[in-house]
């Protein structure tokens, strides 16, 4: 008997108090209202929403800028700046207009994780975003790049734009699919492992910046305002 | 060594003491914040407990399901009935790469199956690269808390250590520091080791989806730079469905760390082309989860999704720490889940270590009922006990001669002739705990039952 027949067979006569739940077919394709929910209508930009999301992120110590359509090169200039990123990689599909003056941005040609390493950081956009946890969603999409991008650099900047920022967790796994490699991105990496004591910065970028495009905002105010502040689990 | 000796030893070290108490204490806090937060807290903690169950009762069908899926996005699965055969598969599988070096992500699992020494025997180094589990292997020490697994090391200790195994004495004992000290330990192995090991936290049996929960990026670097990327996962991290996740992983970090989501979920469906490793080995593990299952009411057990809220809120917990416990997994969960998995030939102390209080319970994501389990065991630990011990055969023995008059007189007679010797066997025999505390009485010269037909 094969291991897998044993355990299997284990597994069933463990269960012979159980009246037999009508078993999926094995094989069969993954049950159709879960991808039908995926495309979805698109979320409706919402005021609140962004707040929200700005307010989580932040307290994750990670710093939020604000920008406009039209100055979101600006605000991601001024965060390399902030940061020391002079040359960084860019995801394949970033918008050309995202893309910063005065900065060398490599082209992701395969990078090996040392290239990668010798880079100063990463300017990405994002599947979506989550406002009650203020998560980025990577999917590996043209504007994420694939995971290796937005993890070996020490710097990550995201930009995100306000429809692009779901309510909660479920909200998100409604729209993401699993076909793609979906990365749930909260603040820098950080540890506690010394006695709880939290660091920011281990393996994982240890600097995120987002920069969050206000939806329908032409001419609207551009705010530089850095969110910080203490949230559950992150003091 | 039982739980009653290693508490000894744990109840006399005062800083083994100092740095559990801070922990725990800061720790209960910050869940506490994290879980007010949410409005529907218990209806979630429902859901979690319906979803882990639905995937518990359902096993067979849900692995076929599982298995079908990863194959079907381009993974490969193997099984393993126990942890010999779990670490043999994962020794043939990293031999076959040539590889002598493997990273791996923090994993129970692997922890639990003792992964790490099978692999030195066959000459492979297994490096940790969880700032926690690097600690403890550094310091060839155990494992003390679930998520934490250092968190009996204070950060001086930490600052020896890493001095000492890194050649570091230049470090301070600030923890950024040590973690800046690791993260350069780590980089060069991390960047070019070509296999990769981790555990998984969930698996989506419907879309075959493997999830794993981090902080640090070293989980995501094991998991996405080597070439090949072997995960070990005992059976019972099955969820049925994708619509699943979003519920566990709002349980799992505000239960864990307190935190509204750990700073790192990956989730990866079979090769991604182009993005991640070439090669995926998904390698489900029994090890005594099937034995567990088989008892319906132990089994809830199995729903554990290894935040360690429970050991966090235990008295006893924070007054022994995780070594007394003897098993990687301590705390309330570990004595009801440790000798459950050894079929309680193991263990089967840890289901008194516990004042009863609920704590456990009022916490647990998964509404596992641990109190009700505890006691459910320690009836199985005295029902196997009575099977094996003196005691339990002289109670045995006493009721059959009670069962037929007959029988009851044939044993006054063999009383009455060994009168001697069983006087001599109630000083020194095999019945201490039961004689040293009792007068044997006097077997008389004639019995009620005798003297009755004789009037």
């Amino acid at each position: 008997m094969t291991a897998r027949d044993e355990v299997l067979a284990r597994v069933r006569a463990a269960l012979t108090d159980r009246p037999g739940a009508p078993a999926a077919a094995p094989g069969a394709p993954p049950r159709p209202d879960v991808r039908a929910a995926a495309p979805g209508t698109p979320p409706r930009p919402d005021r609140d929403l962004a707040r929200l999301f700005a307010e989580r992120a932040g307290e994750y110590r990670a710093t939020v800028r604000h920008a406009t359509p039209a100055t979101v090169a600006e605000a991601v200039a001024a965060a390399l700046a902030a940061r020391g990123g002079h040359r960084v990689v860019a995801a394949p599909g970033l918008p050309t207009a995202w893309r910063p003056a005065g900065v060398e941005v490599v082209g992701d040609d395969g990078l090996t994780p040392v290239r990668l390493d010798a880079l100063d950081g990463v300017l990405t956009g994002c599947a979506l975003a989550i406002a009650e946890t203020g998560t980025i969603a990577l999917d590996g999409g043209p504007r994420c790049g694939r995971r290796a991008l937005t993890l070996v650099p020490d710097l990550h900047v995201c930009v995100i734009e306000e429809e692009q920022i779901v309510a909660s967790l479920a909200d998100a796994f409604r729209r993401l699919r699993p076909e793609s490699p979906i990365t749930f991105v909260s603040g820098p990496s950080a540890t506690s492992d010394i006695e709880l004591h939290r660091v920011e910065g281990v393996h994982g970028p240890r600097t995120l910046e987002i920069v969050l495009i206000a939806a329908g905002s032409s001419g609207g105010q551009v705010s530089q305002a850095v969110s910080s502040a203490s949230a559950p689990g992150r003091t | 060594m039982s739980f009653a000796a290693g508490a000894h030893d744990a109840l006399g070290d005062a800083q083994l003491r100092a740095n559990l108490r801070r922990a725990t204490t800061t720790i209960r806090a910050r869940r506490q914040d994290a879980v007010d937060e949410v409005d529907d807290w218990e209806a979630l903690r429902e859901r979690g407990a319906a979803a882990k169950d639905r995937a518990l009762h359902d096993l067979a069908a849900q692995l076929e399901l599982l298995e079908a899926s990863v194959e079907r996005a381009g993974g490969h699965v193997h099984w393993a009935r126990d942890a010999e055969e779990a670490c043999h598969v994962v020794a043939g599988l990293v031999r076959a790469q040539g590889a002598d070096r493997v990273i791996k992500a923090k994993s129970l699992t692997t922890d639990e199956i003792g992964l790490n020494e099978a692999l030195a025997e066959e000459g492979v180094r297994a490096i940790e690269t969880d700032l926690a589990e690097l600690i403890v292997q550094l310091a060839g020490d155990r494992q003390s808390h679930i998520l934490v697994p250092a968190i009996h090391r204070s950060r001086a200790e930490i600052r020896a250590l890493f001095a000492a195994e890194l050649d570091r004495p230049d470090l301070s004992d600030d923890p950024a520091e040590l973690a800046e000290a690791a993260r350069l330990h780590l980089r060069e192995r991390l960047l070019t080791v070509p296999v990769g090991i981790s555990g998984a936290n969930f698996a989506v049996a419907e879309t075959g989806t493997i999830c794993l929960v981090e902080s640090e990026g070293n989980g995501r670097m094991c998991t996405t730079l080597p070439e090949v990327l072997i995960t070990v996962m005992g059976i019972e991290k099955l969820l049925p469905r994708w619509e699943d996740l979003p519920t566990m992983l709002e349980l799992l970090p505000r239960s864990a760390t307190g935190e509204r989501m750990s700073p790192y979920v990956s989730l990866w469906t079979g090769v991604h082309e182009g993005d991640g490793p070439r090669e995926l080995h998904l390698v489900l593990v029994d090890a005594g989860r099937t034995d567990v299952l088989a008892d319906p009411a132990g089994r809830d057990a199995l729903r554990c999704i290894r935040c360690s809220a429970c050991l966090n809120s235990c008295p006893v917990y924070e007054h022994v720490g995780g070594h007394a416990y003897g098993s990687i997994y301590p705390g309330p969960i570990g004595a009801v889940l440790a000798p459950q998995l050894a079929r309680m030939e193991e263990h089967a102390d840890l289901p008194f270590a516990s004042t009863l209080c609920g704590a456990c319970a009022d916490v647990c994501p998964v509404k596992i009922d641990i109190p009700a389990l505890l006691v459910h065991l320690r009836g199985r630990a005295v029902d196997r006990r009575r099977r094996l011990d003196p005691e339990g055969l002289a109670m045995a023995m006493l009721g059959r001669a009670f069962e037929r008059p007959g029988r009851y007189e044939a044993a006054q007679r063999a009383a009455r002739r060994g009168r001697g010797i069983l006087a001599h066997a109630w000083r020194v025999g095999p019945l201490g705990a039961w004689t040293s505390s009792r007068e044997l009485p006097e077997v008389p010269d004639e019995s009620f039952r005798a003297w009755w037909r004789s009037r």
